[in-house]
């Protein structure tokens, strides 16, 4: 009794020294206590951020054999192969928290991890993939250096290496879009046709209106979280439209209004039966994406079990030397 | 023939090797087995990507019309290009891919070894680049084809059948034609039947060490730098080069 006790105690310290480290701002690293809820809510953002590197592979490797130069593919196939980069990257650092990618991978296939909405959209002409580039890595890059701060040091840190590489992508969806912009009659049809498309659910991916969802939450107290999802958009739509400006395209927003008092630009209503309706499985894609990501996979197993057996042999091999 | 010719023609050939081994090793992003292995196979993808650039435009230079290497690469039709088949063979499954990655890789290792040497100042300056890449190229395929080959009994059984299936592209590395006889009386092109010896040499070392059965000579299909390829070709070019060809006007 006399050392259960004794270990509440030791535990409760832990946890205080959790709180006191929080608050002070200091870095919370792998070795360190912390509550369950922590552990579990940043290992379900951390593999859901993962997740959403590696699917988001899907849609601009659909163009990368149609690339229209040597140059453009040798750029999409970089910028892509950084997202699988920091896939890797962000798998390594949610497993500090004490779960191995192979788990993360199954929590994808059996629907209980997520990953980002906005890949459940098709990447239709060469467009989108400037598109995507521009307006899908510039709203991540708002939130990521936004997570630069965030209170567990992997993630952190992750998110420090992270935002460079995605500046560069947003610059190279830019480029497209710039390029485009000045071409042919046909180009610039396409451009502001994949503005258009990527507009609206570019904006859902900062997630619902604070309103909708409560400042108050762990996120934010435990500062995993560093700003609202408001505040977040609010940012992305000041910089892109200026961008949008700059090469000539139209924002899809008849609503869309600098306000000259508040320092921002107002925007129109979202629509968010489609964003509850593609989360719930009703993107064009989602089937798609899943189901290409379970067929790759299961298709990789003899490699992975022939590599294993290899390795094993090897080690047997060096027992009996 | 003549000399400038016979180096434009040898200049097409080796950055169309390197362009459409890039195109089929793209083809697996986000297909890979595990992650790490898509960054590789895409990785070497971008190094000959890079290869193909500086050797087009090296092409399109002596050939003196103004072609860029996106012209070279976006607008000739399938009788223009004169890589080897080996390298517009399908992916295939996993080991298929490393067994052609491995028959390649060791080729270009020795070819560009060679290559360095030639009194063509440009193409030795590449092969030089070259080699570096290559080398990683062939240490990766290495390494793979000890594992499958020494795996389990499927990966060992789907090596090999790739091993086999493959061979028969392998001959057409070192054939010699009207271009590289030419080139090779001016010391820029190279020995082929030093390549030869070499790379026979480290395959079967290669595919000893994997447990597996050094295929026996048979037929070898040809072809490549006659523009006479497989039906695979144009199937790549049509994708490869559509945009290009939908918008002939369109700067990209």
């Amino acid at each position: 009794m006399e050392l259960l006790e004794k270990t509440d105690k030791i535990q409760e310290e832990l946890l205080k020294n959790f709180e006191i480290k929080i608050d002070r701002g200091d870095a919370i690293e792998p070795r360190d206590k912390m509550p369950d809820g922590y552990r579990k809510h940043l290992i379900r953002q951390m593999s859901q951020h993962a997740h959403s590197e590696v699917i988001g592979m899907q849609p601009e490797g659909n163009w990368i054999t149609r690339a229209p130069s040597l140059r453009a593919k040798q750029i999409l196939l970089a910028k892509i192969q950084d997202e699988g980069g920091h896939g890797l990257y962000l798998y390594s650092a949610a497993e500090t928290l004490g779960i191995s990618r192979d788990e993360m991978i199954a929590q994808l296939h059996s629907g209980k991890a997520k990953y980002s909405n906005i890949f459940n959209y098709p990447a239709l002409t060469w467009a989108d993939i400037g598109a995507i580039g521009w307006l899908v890595d510039g709203a991540a890059i708002v939130n990521q250096v936004s997570l630069q701060r965030t209170s567990y040091g992997p993630y952190s840190r992750a998110m420090v290496r992270i935002c460079k590489e995605e500046s560069f992508h947003q610059r190279q969806g830019y480029e497209i879009m710039s390029k485009m912009m000045k071409g042919t009659k046909d180009q610039q049809g396409m451009a502001q046709d994949a503005m258009n498309r990527w507009w609206w659910p570019s904006l859902m991916m900062f997630g619902p209106h604070d309103s909708e969802s409560p400042h108050t939450g762990d996120a934010f107290k435990w500062k995993i979280k560093r700003s609202s999802n408001d505040e977040l958009r609010q940012k992305f739509i000041d910089k892109t439209v200026q961008q949008a400006e700059v090469i000539g395209l139209t924002i899809p927003d008849k609503d869309l209004k600098w306000n000259e008092a508040k320092g921002h630009y107002h925007h129109g209503p979202i629509n968010w039966n489609e964003f509850y309706s593609v989360i719930g499985g009703g993107g064009p894609c989602n089937k798609q994406r899943m189901a290409h990501h379970i067929k790759v996979h299961n298709e990789g197993e003899w490699v992975r079990s022939a590599a294993k057996a290899y390795q094993e042999k090897k080690e047997k091999k060096l027992l009996h030397l | 023939m003549t000399e400038q010719q016979a180096l434009y023609k040898y200049c097409l050939i080796l950055g169309d090797n390197a362009l459409i081994h890039s195109y089929r090793l793209s083809e697996w992003c986000s297909n890979a087995p595990i992650l790490e292995e898509d960054l590789a196979l895409t990785n070497f993808s971008l190094d000959m990507i890079g290869r193909a650039q500086a050797l087009l435009s090296y092409a399109g230079k002596i050939d003196g019309k103004g072609k860029t290497d996106d012209d070279l690469a976006y607008r000739r039709g399938e009788r223009e290009f004169y890589n080897h088949l080996l390298k517009e063979m399908p992916n295939g499954d996993f080991a298929n891919t490393i067994a052609k990655l491995l028959f390649t890789s060791a080729y270009e290792y020795y070819f560009f070894n060679e290559l360095q040497h030639s009194a063509d100042k440009t193409l030795a300056a590449i092969a030089a680049k070259t080699i570096k890449e290559v080398k990683y190229h062939m240490a990766h395929a290495t390494d793979w084809v000890l594992r499958l080959g020494d795996g389990t009994d499927e990966s060992h059984h789907r090596i090999q059948k790739a091993v086999n299936e493959l061979w028969m592209y392998t001959g057409e590395l070192f054939e010699t034609n009207e271009a590289t006889a030419i080139l090779e009386d001016k010391n820029i092109a190279v020995d082929m039947a030093v390549v030869k010896a070499k790379w026979k040499q480290e395959i079967e070392r290669v595919l000893t060490e994997a447990t597996l059965t050094v295929p026996k000579d048979q037929y070898m299909q040809t072809g490549g730098s006659k523009g006479v390829h497989s039906e695979y070709l144009g199937h790549i070019l049509s994708e490869m080069q559509y945009l290009q060809r939908a918008y002939p006007e369109a700067i990209w």
